[in-house]
């Protein structure tokens, strides 16, 4: 790709939901420059929700929609550029990791933050396919003014399934849950389970399943079958919601980080993903909740490890790699007392030979990266650079006499 | 673009010579929300060629059923009175749109 068409930022966040758009705040207001690549409105599962009553700070609850302008704009305040575009390719091999959007868009920065959150999981039913956005739906703000004083038949029973059911039957004349569970069980919480039994919209068909979906052009009916009798009986209604979970919309990857085998990305407390410079926040992350605030939390974190990287990484491309004169590493750790004893030592060979040798000090437990890539795994240990490159390596134990005859060797050339 | 209802959907989308662009909407939809730059970008460049009216479901809901749309955001092409071509839910993206309409403005 031509480098001249190739935007380059310090922080990409790919996906505008509550992960990405707390990413943006946090790095913005660092001062990193950084982009987020959304496809649609930012807001993600979110800005599509009605109605937010566990999101802390707003008592009496909150709109999604509401709430995710304000985390948008909140991001923007500190410069966070918001660019609507689809995600397609990402190459994350170089030190400069590049994303490609389906609207043609090439860009690059130091550190990517991937936030593309999850979507609506389908049954795949027959029907189902044929008949979306025909009666078949998947979001309920979007299309629950149609079925005003219609029937309509929601699969699922979790938190979600539930609470979304309720909502609908605001417009609804009625709203039949299909439940594979037996009479009375649910897997929504208490709370929401006994409202939605004292909700005399709500009808319930339990220990069953729709195996169907039926309609000339718009939905007309489901088959409903009955897992204890096997029986299938055929119920007319206006529109299926389906609420069964989510999938993360990863595929984009193609495995460029690494996942688990549902496609969820693996990432650990720093939400640093199995790639240096690749974060993962929010909904697609491997975690045990997923929520607005669990995915604010993991936004917040992966930008503070991000800026912490970038600033890692530059310093030491600045002072190591980037000189066109031998340099001195020597990795320490405060917890080796070898290291500390030997520093004097250390520092001695370079001020003698200040002008021709750089002393870099890198405090191993600091910066577990860099060791890493260096395979350091004791301190102390010295390592000698000439344009970029490990040209000598000295393993403790070591002596002054030792280090000096190896950095003078180093400085000589040869 | 036109704004289209049930008053005039007759006359401003089946009666209309040449073909016809309906974006069905509401504003409680926020997908359609963020669609509706991208729909009116593609006016400025096709709207020579093909007419483009949006429908807001929510006061014009047995309009939109009749014309079989039960899911926002749709978009659809009209030729001569018939639907000739759709795009809903997640298919309804700008780049689907625009092929779309090349494809009908042929």
């Amino acid at each position: 790709m031509a480098a001249e068409d190739m935007k380059t930022y310090d922080v990409i966040i790919v996906g505008g939901g509550p992960a990405g758009l707390s990413a943006a705040l946090y790095a913005s207001r660092s001062k990193l420059s950084t982009l987020v690549l959304e496809k649609a409105k930012p807001g993600g599962q979110a800005g599509t929700t009605e109605w937010l009553e566990n999101y802390p700070g707003f008592p009496g609850g909150v709109k999604g929609p509401e709430l995710m302008e304000h985390f948008a704009a909140q991001a923007r305040e500190f410069g966070a550029e918001i660019i609507k575009d689809d995600v397609a390719s990402v190459d994350f091999s170089g030190e400069k990791k590049l994303v490609c959007t389906a609207g043609g868009g090439q860009y690059s920065a130091s550190a990517v933050i991937l936030c593309p959150g999850a979507e609506p999981r389908t049954l795949g039913l027959p029907g189902e396919r044929e008949l979306r956005g025909k009666g078949v739906s998947y979001c309920a703000t979007c299309d629950g003014d149609f079925f005003t004083d219609l029937d309509i038949v929601v699969i699922g029973n979790g938190d979600a399934a539930v609470e979304e059911a309720m909502y609908l039957t605001r417009f609804a004349e009625s709203v039949t849950m299909i439940v594979v569970h037996d009479e009375g069980i649910l897997d929504a919480t208490a709370v929401i389970r006994d409202r939605a039994f004292k909700n005399p919209k709500m009808k319930w068909v339990w220990n069953s399943v729709v195996d169907e979906i039926r309609g000339d052009g718009i939905v007309e009916s489901v088959i409903i079958r009955n897992l204890k009798t096997n029986e299938r009986t055929e119920l007319e209604t206006n529109g299926v919601f389906v609420f069964v979970g989510t999938v993360p919309n990863t595929q984009f990857l193609s495995g460029a980080v690494e996942m688990d085998k549902r496609g969820y990305i693996i990432a650990n407390e720093q939400m640093e993903t199995s790639v240096d410079g690749v974060y993962c926040a929010g909904d697609a992350r491997v975690k045990y909740l997923r929520q607005v605030i669990t995915a604010a939390a993991d936004g917040a974190i992966a930008a503070v490890a991000a800026e912490k990287y970038i600033h890692e990484e530059e310093g030491f491309r600045e002072m190591v790699l980037a000189p066109a004169f031998p340099v001195m590493v020597c990795f320490w750790s405060p917890t080796s007392q070898e290291s500390l004893d030997f520093m004097p030592a250390v520092e001695r060979i370079a001020e003698a030979r200040a002008g021709s040798l750089n002393l870099v000090k890198i405090d191993i437990y600091k910066n577990q990266r860099i060791a890493g890539r260096y395979e350091i795994s004791a301190a102390p240990s010295i390592l000698f650079f000439n344009k970029g490159q490990v040209c000598e390596r000295v393993q403790w134990p070591t002596t002054e006499e030792e280090l000096t005859l190896v950095a003078d060797r180093v400085i000589s050339g040869k | 673009m036109v704004q289209v209802d049930k008053v005039n959907f007759e006359e401003e989308v089946l009666q209309a010579k040449g073909p016809v662009l309906v974006d069905f909407w509401s504003t409680k939809c926020e997908p359609c929300m963020a669609l509706l730059p991208d729909v009116e970008a593609l006016e400025a460049k096709y709207g020579d060629q093909i007419k483009f009216c949006k429908l807001n479901v929510l006061e014009n809901r047995r309009l939109a059923i009749s014309q079989k749309v039960l899911g926002l955001p749709t978009i659809c092409i009209y030729k001569d009175g018939e639907k000739v071509a759709e795009l809903t839910k997640d298919d309804a993206t700008a780049a689907n749109i625009e092929a779309m309409i090349k494809e009908q403005i042929q």
